[in-house]
């Protein structure tokens, strides 16, 4: 059905354009060029924002990741190392500080590199799947060693005799700490979802860390976890751990890093997988109780499949950020004792502090790298599980 | 040319005047408005805050006291300057990072506008600081507005208890310690330390362990200096020596509080005046901060000593430690080879090259007023300032000490540890070659910081500081660091 005066029947002469409207030949040809340039009118500013404010302090900074910095009469200028600043990292004064102490391979750590090589194998070995050309296994084999030396690195730093690098500490707070928090957030979340008493409360509560500043979060537990002079000391006194210190001890410190951590980001996990279980058709819930499932069950083959994308999603974004760490190191501990808690971010801002530019461009550089490794590797394993039929 | 002679006449005149200090109308720098960059309080910038409001009614002139920790002074004066964003006008901070502020000339020379500055009395600034903290390449670029010698800091009461003399030696301060440690020091009922260090890293801790190496490393004079061969330029840091150094330095931390590694020295003042440890190593602050009756729990039970000395010192040829004797250590007394370490220099004013003339002016009028007798004789007997005695007047007056609430006995004892640091034949001088932050804040602290979090051993310890010296010399060229190196200690080779 149509309402409305009729269309009028177009002059002789002339067509209608598109939108429907009349023009003669050289205005339909001005239009048409608008039409053309619009698009680019309305790319370009986005395409030079982008330009400007990513791609360009992106290449710059790769430039000042191979130059150190100069002060020279009335100003600075960057004087060119080529690939110094890499060098120092990696196999320089600052390997120990970036990848940690190597240990010598000791009979645990011979069996951890064993375990490591034949993993390596096997995935290798593994029949390329039809169709797949030659690419694939180069990527295979590419992914391969990249996580062989992941596994190698971790195997000789933090096994004993080894002392894990800034890269390493960074690693175990991104494994550790999604881990805690997904684990911890889906709890929650399971149970803010049930129908008890409270539970729009106990919401708000668990949501309440994700809206302080990490700085402020810092600052409180710095306090909390002073066991001389913070609010529990009595208790710590009367335990008779008064005179003991997380702060001195390496892996002390970086567990009281990564529960501030787990605090801050847990409501975050919380609130999103909420929203996920929450927005399960409860048809299906209700076919599972009639069907006689149990909860365990229910969860595994009902829920679990729903909240599948929302959680890798979820675990992505963590991932992302997680290895941006910086200010809980910072503020809790200054990245020590000794240099024990100090991530990535934080190394490549002590270094930026103390002007080492291309030091600290280079560390941010590795970062990226291994961040887009981990990430497109995290990306390559849940789009097969979430598209491969069970 | 004209302008600048009238500026000039104006920054004598006000200079003149606020030694007699009336009242104006109205001052010479009216509208003026000067920014100045120093480290977060309360030490330091307390003072400057203070008295720029009165400052403001004498001259006109507005002073903005802008603070930033104090890991992060270097680089903002630095990058401030560099990228000629000049934003602060003047500066007040560390004199040893000379090198990097005025051979770029991003620092205003200051040497006429001193030589012209009656009301500043210069002669009467101790001559180390005067002749040696102020100067770079024989110009002068900053006023003085604090002195600064680390000693040893004891309880007077806990020690006679105990029938132990103050320490002489590093192993004496240890046995000190150990006896004293665990032990009710300030009788609330809770076991204190026996010795309190502010250990933690990005602070201002790096100099702390020098103190300790300073006796192991320097014998022959302030000439021989402690941190790299005349000669090679090697890092000295790789002798037995400094390993010893480092031994006894880790070994304080046995009768230290549990968390010592995150203390910095607003800690560890915090808790010797509450009574809580026996002994501790600082600047001058700990003496004034003992007699404030807001604070201290430890009033006229506190004494000072140069920092204790060694039996063995390094021999640079053989890189051993060898035993005190004549030759080995002509400056030792009974035995023990004293070398008073002027760790960091004492914090005084610069001012950016580029400020405006009559920013210029103001600020150093400003810099000018705060060290001048008047004012400066008060602000060194308040702990909270930060500031210690620097000039030749506030050793020699015990009125000053006496006025402020400190008994003549401890006052005698303060300046007493003070001067003798200040005359020792064998100071230590802090280093002042170009980049020496990155030698000393970076490499050093790191190092020492994960030594002391048992992330290394002093073996690993020694390596990297070496190594990273090293390539720091390396990287800004051998000769010209030796050259500095030697300059700095007035060597000619």
């Amino acid at each position: 059905m149509t309402t409305g005066r009729p269309r009028e029947a177009p002059a002789v002469g002339a067509r209608a354009s598109p939108s429907g409207s009349v023009l003669t030949g050289p205005a339909r040809a001005l239009t048409a060029r608008l039409g053309q340039q619009a698009k680019l009118l309305f790319l370009w500013p986005a395409v030079l924002m982008l330009v400007f404010l990513s791609i360009f302090p992106l290449f710059v900074s790769v430039y000042v990741s191979l130059t150190r910095l100069e002060f020279v009469p009335g100003g600075f200028a960057l004087r060119w190392v080529g690939l110094a600043n890499y060098r120092k990292l990696l196999f320089g004064i600052e390997q120990e500080h970036f990848l940690g102490l190597l240990a010598g391979p000791s009979p645990v750590q011979q069996v951890a590199l064993g375990v490591i090589a034949i993993g390596l194998v096997v995935v290798l070995a593994r029949a390329p799947r039809p169709g797949r050309a030659l690419s694939g296994l180069l990527g295979r084999s590419l992914w391969a060693v990249a996580g062989g030396a992941v596994a190698w690195l971790l195997a000789r730093t933090l096994l004993p005799g080894g002392r894990p690098g800034t890269l390493v500490t960074t690693l175990t707070y991104v494994g550790v700490g999604v881990a805690v928090q997904y684990g911890l957030g889906l709890g929650l979340a399971v149970l803010c979802a049930q129908q008890i008493a409270g539970r729009r409360f106990f919401r708000v509560v668990f949501l309440l860390p994700m809206m302080i500043t990490p700085v402020g979060i810092a600052y409180t537990f710095r306090i909390l976890m002073d066991l001389g002079k913070g609010p529990f000391a009595p208790a710590w006194r009367g335990l008779g751990l008064a005179e003991v210190s997380w702060a001195s001890d390496p892996w002390g410190a970086r567990i009281a890093v990564m529960i501030g951590d787990v605090w801050q980001w847990t409501p975050f996990m919380f609130v999103v997988l909420l929203a996920a279980l929450e927005s399960q058709p409860p048809e299906l819930l209700e076919a599972a109780t009639v069907d006689g499932a149990d909860r365990w069950q229910t969860f595994w083959q009902i829920t679990w499949p729903q909240i599948a994308p929302v959680t890798a999603t979820l675990v992505l974004i963590r991932i992302i950020e997680a290895f941006k760490i910086v200010d809980l190191p910072n503020v809790l501990t200054s990245g020590g004792p000794g240099t024990a808690t100090e991530s990535l971010t934080l190394h490549a801002f002590i270094a930026w502090r103390t002007l080492d530019l291309g030091g600290s461009a280079a560390v941010a550089y590795l970062l990226l790298l291994v961040v887009t490794f981990a990430v497109v590797a995290y990306l390559r394993l849940v789009r097969r599980r979430l598209t491969e039929p069970t | 040319m004209k302008r600048r002679l009238s500026l000039r006449m104006a920054v004598l005149w006000a200079a003149g005047t606020l030694v007699a200090g009336p009242a104006w109308a109205a001052g010479p720098f009216e509208g003026v408005s000067v920014n100045i960059l120093t480290f977060t309080g309360p030490q330091i910038a307390e003072p400057l805050q203070r008295r720029a409001p009165d400052f403001e009614k004498l001259t006109g002139a507005k002073i903005n006291v802008i603070t930033v920790p104090f890991s992060d002074l270097y680089q903002k004066m630095l990058t401030d300057m560099a990228t000629r964003t000049n934003s602060y006008h003047a500066f007040v901070f560390a004199p040893q990072w000379l090198a990097d502020f005025a051979t770029p000339g991003y620092l205003e020379a200051l040497t006429s506008r001193v030589a012209a500055d009656k009301a500043l009395q210069w002669q009467d600034i101790a001559p180390f600081f005067r002749n040696f903290s102020a100067v770079y390449a024989g110009r002068n670029y900053t006023v003085p507005v604090d002195g600064d010698f680390q000693m040893v800091y004891y309880r007077t009461d806990l020690l006679a208890q105990a029938g132990l003399r103050p320490p002489e030696t590093w192993d004496d301060y240890l046995k000190i310690a150990a006896a004293l440690d665990k032990k009710d020091l300030n009788g609330d009922g809770t076991p204190d330390f026996g010795s309190c260090i502010a250990k933690k890293r990005n602070a201002q801790s790096y100099w702390m362990v020098w103190s300790v190496a300073g006796s192991f490393l320097q014998s022959q004079g302030t000439r021989q200096g402690s941190f790299f061969d005349l000669d090679t330029m090697k890092p000295l840091v790789g002798s037995e020596a400094f390993a010893e150094a480092l031994r006894v330095y880790v070994a304080t931390g046995k009768y230290g509080p549990p968390d010592e590694l995150n203390w910095d020295v607003g800690d560890s003042r915090s808790a010797f005046v509450t009574g809580r440890c026996a002994l501790t190593v600082d600047w001058g602050d700990i003496g004034t901060l003992a007699i404030d009756p807001k604070t201290s729990k430890v009033m006229d039970k506190v004494g000072a000593v140069i920092l204790p000395g060694t039996h063995r010192v390094l021999d640079r040829k053989t890189g051993k430690l060898v035993p005190c004797d004549r030759t080995t250590c002509p400056y030792g007394v009974h035995g023990v080879n004293h070398a008073p370490y002027a760790a960091f220099g004492g914090w005084s004013g610069g001012i950016n090259a580029a400020a405006p003339p009559r920013v210029k002016d103001a600020a150093y009028a400003f810099l000018s007023y705060m060290s001048q007798p008047a004012q400066s004789n008060v602000d060194v007997t308040i702990g909270i300032t930060g500031f210690n005695p620097y000039r030749t007047s506030q050793f020699k007056s015990l009125d000053l000490w006496l006025k402020a609430g400190m008994s003549r006995a401890a006052a005698q004892n303060y300046l007493g540890a003070i001067e003798a640091s200040l005359n020792s034949p064998n100071m230590v001088l802090d280093l002042r070659i170009p980049q020496n932050q990155r030698y000393q804040q970076v490499v050093l602290d790191t190092a020492v910081a994960k030594l002391l979090a048992r992330q290394t051993t002093i073996d690993q310890a020694v390596t990297e500081i070496s190594e990273g010296w090293e390539a720091i010399t390396n990287e800004l060229g051998r000769d010209k660091q030796l050259k500095a190196y030697r300059e700095t200690l007035n060597v000619q080779r």
